[in-house]
């Protein structure tokens, strides 16, 4: 990937419309976070500087206004990511119930270390910080979709059906509902 | 145990779909328009009555903050800023609430937004939640399409918009005048109160910022009466309250219980009890990462509500309650925190900035071994001086996790070090 020119599409710059929109007027800086965002899904995952200037630009704020936000929040990639983004959260709720084992079946099966990508381009590693589903730990994060009650096993086969193309469901990979007990809800069964 | 009768989030689950006409069959949106009705001062009274405090952590009563709030504009809007910045680890209730049960949020929104004079509500979501902010979205779309909210809400005569904004990754913004920052579209650095939101938020304007299950439970407190929620739990700690229970239980969980539910209770009904029985129980973190642990004898016999756990030297917190069974390294658990605040700081102020940088480094000394015993003390006095001293709260919460370690476990943590000083010795014998 190149740090080649970039423009909103045509879907894209009509979104931005929208987003601006929700804001008062001449507060449109306002919209910078969700601007970063479209430019990066646009952008297959990441944020070059011709984003960031666009981003810039449409909202008429100085770019090094745009950098000082697009280097503050851990959201947007300054640098290419593979395909799939892998987020392993090992902060304390989810150590304690097996992340460990998680990140190291995410390295055993991709090969790499967390920071890295595949050499096919296929999948970035990273450890994150919680991403508040501390009752369904250990869990992980790829794209836009949480996969909860994880262990070695669960998370290897997450990632073989992606490398296979395929897409796994999100959500518990244990027989659960959401975030009631896995030995069934105890609460909300009046009248059910 | 709370009746299912008295439990506000019935979708908590999301066994049902989250949608308006699932929503209306659970009760939301009944009679909106005649609690507009009654008037302002009417909503406050009332959320004052039910002694309602504020669920994001600080636990500020929450009728009090809203007649804070401009009676009549001096020409600038008035704001409600919902936080959804979900993120205190340990906690996950919100989340639940944005998928499952959104229209009680948004609900909510109208009601308290109506009782501040507030033209628009900004729900700020962290950006993780993208699926949450789908369903939440959907939420509002269809309450506009309703005319629920709108130019003429529920047919009250009163304008109101409510926005949904994502976040973009950070911890900080969970705080309100980092929110309000970065709502603002800047990187979420925390503001220096005064002036304080009510006077100046976001835009320079009039604002209350509230957590999610704060505003959500307004509508049901407004319906059923302020009395009939201020009947649960003590005295000052009244309601129900969603607790979230992870870390080393049988059954990890959300449930909406009564507060002031004693601990034992809550876990041992809920959560399927600790792993391998109370008595493996080691200790505690009651109410997310930054409240202090407490040990079981603590644990034994605390209630779960602000008061009681103020009084045993932690706090409520959001109710996040992360158990740690007897297999569990200590110190291994709170250098991970310890590693998550120094990761999370914003770096403007220069305490936390370097100070948490510090702590997680002898956190770590201390996790290897490394460590001698005097930096406990030195650790100990590297926490007073972080604590207190920083604009917003994230410097205490990041000292007050090695507080609780090192006022509780004190004698083991002496114990560890001088056994890995000495087992170099032993082996060299």
């Amino acid at each position: 990937m190149t740090d080649n020119a970039f423009n909103f599409d045509a879907d894209n710059k009509a979104l931005t419309k929208t987003v601006i929109a929700k804001y008062p007027k001449g507060r449109q800086a306002s919209a910078v976070l969700p601007l970063l965002d479209l430019a990066q899904r646009q952008n297959d995952g990441w944020l070059s500087r011709p984003a960031m200037d666009h981003v810039a630009e449409v909202l008429d704020m100085a770019p090094i206004r745009v950098y000082e936000v697009a280097t503050f929040y851990s959201m947007y990639n300054l640098k290419p990511v593979g395909k799939h983004h892998v987020q392993v959260c090992t902060t304390t709720p989810c150590w304690l119930r097996g992340s460990d084992e998680v990140l190291d079946a995410c390295k055993k099966r991709l090969g790499i270390e967390p920071g890295e990508t595949t050499a096919d381009g296929n999948f970035t590693l990273d450890e994150v910080e919680c991403l508040a589903a501390c009752v369904n730990a250990p869990m992980i994060q790829i794209a836009d979709d949480y996969y909860e009650d994880l262990d070695a096993q669960s998370v290897t086969q997450i990632l073989d059906d992606l490398a296979a193309g395929k897409t796994p469901t999100p959500g518990p990979q244990v027989k659960r509902q959401t975030s009631a007990p896995v030995t069934g809800a105890k609460t909300l069964i009046e009248g059910a | 145990m709370l009746a299912d009768k008295d439990r506000i989030f019935t979708n908590l689950y999301g066994t049902e779909d989250f949608g308006l006409k699932a929503a209306r069959a659970r009760g939301d949106w009944d009679g909106t328009k005649d609690l507009l009705a009654k008037g302002r001062d009417w909503i406050v009274d009332e959320v004052k009555a039910s002694g309602l405090r504020g669920r994001g952590g600080a636990g500020f009563p929450a009728g009090v903050k809203w007649s804070f709030m401009p009676k009549e504009s001096d020409g600038r809007p008035s704001y409600l800023v919902v936080n959804a910045d979900e993120g205190e680890p340990g906690t996950c209730k919100d989340r639940d609430m944005l998928r499952h049960d959104p229209h009680k949020l948004v609900e909510g929104c109208l009601v308290a937004g109506f009782s501040m004079n507030a033209v628009a509500a900004y729900i700020y979501i962290r950006g993780e939640f993208f699926r949450e902010a789908e369903a939440l979205q959907a939420a509002i779309d269809q309450a506009y399409e309703a005319g629920l909210i709108g130019k003429d809400s529920c047919g009250s005569g009163y304008a109101f918009d409510v926005f949904l904004h994502r976040g973009a990754g950070a911890y900080i913004c969970g705080e309100e005048m980092a929110l309000i920052e970065s709502l603002e579209g800047k990187k979420g650095q925390p503001r220096l109160k005064p002036p304080f939101p009510a006077g100046s938020g976001v835009w320079g304007c009039p604002t209350t910022v509230n957590n999610v299950e704060t505003i959500a439970v307004a509508p049901t407190i407004l319906r059923r009466g302020g009395a009939w929620f201020a009947g649960f739990g003590r005295e000052n700690n009244t309601g129900t309250k969603v607790f979230c229970i992870s870390g080393h239980v049988n059954a990890p969980c959300n449930v909406e219980e009564e507060m002031s539910i004693p601990l034992k209770e809550l876990i041992e009904t809920h959560a399927g009890g600790v792993r391998g029985g109370w008595d493996n129980l080691l200790a505690v973190i009651p109410g997310g990462s930054s409240t202090p642990m407490i040990p079981k004898s603590v644990c034994d016999t605390v209630l779960m509500d602000f008061d009681a756990l103020k009084e045993a030297k932690s706090g409520l917190g959001t109710a996040a309650v992360i158990v740690m069974d007897k297999s569990t390294d200590l110190v291994r658990a709170i250098a991970r925190l310890s590693k998550f605040y120094m990761h999370e700081s914003c770096g403007q102020c220069t305490p936390c900035r370097e100070g948490t940088g510090w702590m997680w480094r002898v956190m770590e000394r201390m996790a290897t071994g490394e460590a001698d015993v005097e930096e406990i003390d030195l650790l100990l006095d590297v926490t007073y001086q972080v604590d207190g001293h920083t604009i917003c709260a994230l410097g205490d919460g990041a000292a007050w996790p090695i507080q609780g370690l090192i006022r509780h476990f004190r004698p083991e943590l002496e114990e560890r070090l001088l056994a890995d000083k000495l087992a170099p010795q032993k082996a060299a014998e």
